[in-house]
């Protein structure tokens, strides 16, 4: 493998872009997956299909369209969920089934755009430009300066709402938030994996590093560890041998998950009996 | 003053009352022991003083304000629920659990002091998850104290721990109404215990069957008597 490969600023857009993405994932994914919304992100995704769907039609640049479309979907079924009392899990399965319902009708009142819609489904890390790398890189750092100023009230209405509420935290709007946060979370990180394979990114890392028996902050430092070096790892990797660098980074992801399972059975993880 | 001023709180749910005008006052200094069968609506009354459900008639007063108004006085509130739920894999060691209740980030050396407290601080960076009942339930007994509040909330705190784990509870509970002034209201099915520990009692059966000093409770046979057959009739309407 030469390391000219490196000295390409496409491939620079695409490593910094990508490592932003896959802190940002983490992150935001750790507490989808406390909160046992771990298809959430995935829902998302497929309601952003709606929204490029849409772009492409009126001639919006797509990735605007999907962040009103998905975050503004996401929020209504959140809305829907709380008011009649439907079942997360129910909830997930309309958010998913709608976006992608809207996107085929736009696609079929347009005749058709299907070589477009592509890079959306599965991603495309390398093509990103200098817009698209800042743009990452500015909502990667609000968000997660969101995350750390409200840290505790999230982390603690994640562990257990009703305590939270009686400690004077507002249970509902953090909710809301969380659902906003990953609404962004997602469709900026559609050009890294695709929306086929996003929820990859928020679960795989934390699943994988919630193993190793640590406290939050530790944790969610093995996460964005395990993260960063799936998605570099993957996009080097993948463009050497000319593969996807999409699902690159998820076979990695689940390499990564596969060993630390190996690990955990020898007993090397396990935790002290009280 | 009163602490807690607690005035015709009536609680329905679907029409049926929960709780049925009940009124009583908590002082500072009290341990005021709250017995009462099963669905004789202790969890309904705590749920109603924590601003957890708002849904009722009459007024609940903190500190002489009235919760619906302000929300202040769970600033000086610590709750110990009945059995805390949370993911088994939580990823949060018994620090970082204690921690989120801190609301001054400056005072972290708290969380070491209320941990050596409880005689939990060996366990401060095992996960919440690993802990047996009885050492979780201190960990919340230490999350509920790490703000220094006036008043403590517990929901039948001992509810399927062992009897070892449960005479240090009761012991630790003593020590914070005794020596550090901390007023109690501490709902429980055990009556010895109560007996023992508290020194106000109100015995609740969706009305208020009785309220004042846990020494005249106990020493009325009568009263006594009244409350196990309340007691046994709903236990054996719910079986």
């Amino acid at each position: 493998m030469s390391f000219e490969i490196l000295t390409f600023s496409f491939m620079h857009r695409a490593l910094v872009s990508g490592a932003a993405i896959a802190i940002l994932c983490s992150v935001v994914g750790l507490f989808l997956v406390l909160r046992r919304y771990s298809l959430f992100g995935d829902a998302i995704a497929h309601s952003s299909f709606g929204g490029i769907a849409l772009g492409l039609l009126v001639g919006i640049y797509p990735i605007w369209t999907a962040y009103a479309v998905s975050i503004a979907n996401a929020l209504i079924i959140t809305k829907i969920k709380d008011k009649y009392n439907i079942s997360g899990d129910a909830s997930i399965a309309v958010l998913l089934s709608s976006g992608i319902a809207v996107g085929l009708v736009i696609i079929g009142l347009s005749g058709g755009f299907t070589i477009d819609i592509f890079g959306f489904l599965f991603g495309s890390i390398l093509l990103v430009n200098v817009d698209d790398t800042v743009l990452i890189l500015a909502l990667t750092g609000i968000i997660l300066v969101v995350i750390l100023v409200l840290y505790r009230q999230i982390l603690y209405s994640t562990f257990n709402e009703q305590q939270a509420k009686v400690s004077g935290i507002p249970v509902e709007k953090i909710n809301y938030l969380i659902v906003f946060l990953a609404g962004i979370t997602v469709v900026t990180s559609i050009q890294l994996v695709g929306l086929l394979l996003i929820s990859a990114l928020f679960v795989i890392p934390n699943v994988t590093a919630i193993m190793y028996g640590k406290g939050f902050k530790q944790t969610a430092i093995i996460s964005m560890g395990f993260s960063i070096f799936s998605v570099i790892t993957g996009i080097l990797v993948s463009y050497v041998l000319d593969i996807t660098p999409a699902g690159t980074i998820v076979l990695l992801l689940i390499g990564l998950l596969a060993g630390t399972m190996g690990i955990k059975s020898t007993g090397l993880l396990s935790r002290r009996e009280s | 003053m009163s602490l807690v001023e607690i005035k015709n709180l009536t609680v329905r749910y679907s029409g049926i009352k929960a709780l049925d005008d009940v009124s009583f006052v908590v002082n500072p200094g009290d341990f005021l022991g709250i017995i009462g069968p099963n669905g004789a609506g202790k969890s309904t009354l705590f749920d109603s003083m924590l601003g957890l459900n708002t849904k009722y008639d009459g007024t609940i007063k903190f500190f002489d304000e009235d919760i619906k108004r302000s929300k202040k006085y769970l600033k000086e509130l610590g709750y110990v629920p009945q059995k805390p739920v949370f993911e088994k894999n939580f990823p949060a060691t018994v620090s970082d659990v204690v921690q989120m209740e801190l609301r001054d980030e400056s005072k972290q050396d708290r969380i070491d002091k209320v941990l050596r407290q409880l005689w939990i601080y060996d366990l401060h960076d095992r996960r919440i998850g690993d802990l047996s009942g009885g050492q979780q339930q201190r960990v919340f007994i230490a999350k509920a104290l790490i703000n220094n509040p006036k008043i403590l909330i517990l929901d039948e705190p001992v509810t399927g721990i062992d009897q070892q784990s449960t005479d240090l509870f009761y012991n630790i509970l003593r020590d914070l109404n005794h020596r550090q002034k901390i007023t109690i209201i501490w709902s429980s099915h055990d009556l010895d215990a109560v007996n023992q520990l508290a020194n106000h009692v109100a015995c609740l059966n969706r009305i208020l069957f009785f309220h004042g000093e846990s020494e005249k409770f106990f020493s009325n046979d009568e009263l006594v008597k009244q409350y196990s057959e309340a007691s046994m009739q709903e236990h054996m309407r719910h079986h």
